[in-house]
């Protein structure tokens, strides 16, 4: 027994050393981020103290560093994010639920056709979808939900019908007698049990729609429009030498909501990416 | 109240087609079917803009096999996802392991592993980039000088991103394992080795089976970490003057050649998303035919 204890402890605290490890990289982003920028190479797992000390600076020349706002590509990071992921939740559901209710020969074909595209990779599409995108006026923050709603559906589909299968009949027949139609039964019968999948599935596509490079870069006009990956590739893009300091400030700007959310919404995000792991 | 209520629930879902599936089938048709079958067929066209394109058969793919730079970026990228592959899932299996354990602290272990998860490929580029280089400076070398540099830090980068998402499935694999069949070998004298080898890892197969697959289809297809931590770099010159960007992977070689300063590649450039297409299609069928055949034995 006591050769158990001593062998939890030092499980403990190798993985304690490990997890300090596991920190460290996030660390050096906040130290450098208060960095004089010529110091951020020099002296990059120093503390900003003294001459290297840059205050908020890096902060307040990061908000229109790249010749463009910073404020602007987190807007419509979150402009493109909550509609992507409200368009993708109400539509492939319901979707979802006439597939595996009605269950008829097309049925059958999208759903194939859904999960075939989860193994298809982004760059075999990347090119065409893009002319496609810019030809139906898919090409604005506003717009470009829906070409995430398409490219997306595939996974959201696969893991609504999965769900849906296992919801007993009896309960939407029961509604249907007290004379509740389709739509009602979907909204106020379905839904409420869909729940536990809505956020899984929500969890998902938010963390991809969020943290998307290409497709926003291929589809959008980024003189106009730039998502915060986008802002972030273009500092380092367009000049020769980078700001590192400014250039850290805002990475740091980028993920503190991030972590935000992990932290307040872990246990969903941990079940939500277990449930996702089906995906190829 | 409504008369036609006794009609069966399917029959009365059927009459609002256009409500449940209109939406997401024309998104669909847009965001994937089309765009997929058009790529096919300019697959096998001369062109730079689709609407003057013209059909050549094959000859794409001949000149995407005999480009020396694709062939490079399948060798390196197969090496690339079989050894990030091996290392995170032993990583992660044996984090998994440990704080399945009931060891003090386990929930912060957890949350911490897999918090690099949620940073995007882009971000994660840089912040590496910027520690690499803060390293390599000292020896007056950077990440972008060496192709080995390029590659353990690509590998180091994504452990560091991929262990603790393994890590929650093993977890889960783990906790399935019945106690009372550790038990049972416990009592009758099994060493914690002969556990783990005999009665623990033959019982999480199926987890070891879907991160295996999940971490060489990750590999294959990665982009954005590639493209923020080195963009291919270091080159080599080859002897008819082309380039060979020798930390370029397939996914970042289609897109160069695609928006490179090549402009009449593009049809090659969708031949090889084709070819890249096939491959990672084929890793994921191979996975389906697998957990498939294990569900029918179990």
């Amino acid at each position: 027994m006591k050769k158990d204890i001593i062998r939890k402890t030092i499980y403990s605290v190798v993985l304690a050393f490990v997890c300090i490890i596991w920190v460290l990289p996030v660390l050096a982003v906040v130290i450098n981020s208060f960095k004089v920028n010529t110091f951020v190479k020099t002296n990059t797992f120093d503390l900003p103290t003294g001459e290297m000390n840059a205050g908020f600076s890096n902060f307040v020349k990061g908000m229109t560093f790249g010749n463009y706002p910073f404020f602007k590509s987190v807007m419509y990071s979150v402009v493109i994010t909550v509609l992507s992921v409200g368009l993708i939740l109400l539509f492939t559901s319901m979707a979802a639920w006439y597939i595996a209710r009605v269950d008829n020969m097309i049925c059958k074909i999208v759903y194939f056709l859904c999960v075939f595209s989860m193994v298809v990779p982004f760059q075999m599409v990347m090119f065409t979808l893009s002319k496609t995108a810019d030809k139906l006026k898919l090409n604005t923050p506003f717009t470009i939900p829906i070409v995430y709603l398409g490219f997306g559906a595939g996974l959201a589909i696969f893991m609504f019908v999965g769900f849906v299968k296992s919801i007993p009949l009896e309960i939407e027949e029961a509604a249907a007698i007290d004379g509740c139609g389709p739509i009602g039964t979907y909204f106020m019968v379905v839904v409420p049990m869909l729940k536990p999948t809505l956020i899984s599935v929500g969890i998902l596509e938010l963390m991809w729609v969020w943290n998307d490079y290409l497709l926003p870069y291929l589809v959008l006009d980024i003189n106009e429009y730039r998502t915060i990956p986008i802002h972030i590739q273009y500092l380092k893009g367009s000049y020769g030498t980078v700001d590192l300091g400014a250039t850290m400030a805002l990475i740091l700007l980028s993920i503190i909501p991030v972590i935000i959310f992990y932290l307040a919404c872990q246990k969903y995000i941990i079940k939500g990416v277990a449930a996702g792991a089906v995906k190829g | 109240m409504n008369k036609t209520r006794s009609k069966t629930p399917k029959e009365s879902i059927k009459k609002h087609f256009l409500l449940f599936m209109g939406p997401v089938l024309a998104a669909f048709i847009i965001g994937f079917v089309w765009p997929f079958i058009q790529g096919i067929y300019l697959s096998f066209c001369k062109f730079r803009l689709i609407k003057d394109a013209e059909f050549i058969g094959f000859s794409n793919y001949g000149k995407a096999f005999s480009d020396a730079s694709f062939r490079y970026s399948f060798d390196y990228t197969a090496v690339f996802a079989v050894v990030s592959l091996v290392l995170i899932n032993v990583l992660a299996f044996t984090v998994a392991y440990i704080l399945t354990q009931n060891i003090k602290g386990s929930n912060l272990f957890r949350t911490v592993f897999f918090m690099p998860n949620l940073i995007g490929g882009i971000v994660l580029g840089y912040i590496w980039a910027m520690i690499f280089d803060g390293i390599l400076s000292r020896y007056s070398t950077s990440i972008l000088l060496e192709t080995k540099y390029g590659f353990w830090g690509l590998i180091i980068l994504m452990i560091w991103q991929q262990v603790g998402y393994m890590m929650i499935i093993y977890i889960a694999g783990l906790q399935a394992v019945p106690d009372d069949m550790i038990e049972a070998a416990s009592i009758d004298g099994a060493s914690r080795s002969q556990i783990l080898f005999r009665i623990t890892i033959p019982n999480v197969m199926p987890s070891i089976t879907i991160c295996s697959f999940l971490g060489l289809t990750n590999g294959f297809k990665l982009f954005d970490q590639n493209l923020a931590l080195t963009g291919g770099q270091p080159f080599i010159i080859q002897s008819d003057g082309s380039a060979i960007k020798t930390t370029e992977m397939m996914a970042l070689n289609i897109f160069n050649t695609f928006y490179g300063s090549n402009k009449s590649a593009t049809g090659v450039a969708q031949a090889k998303a084709v070819l890249f297409f096939i491959l990672v299609a084929g890793l994921g069928l191979l996975q389906l035919a697998y957990t498939r055949k294990r569900e029918v034995q179990q």
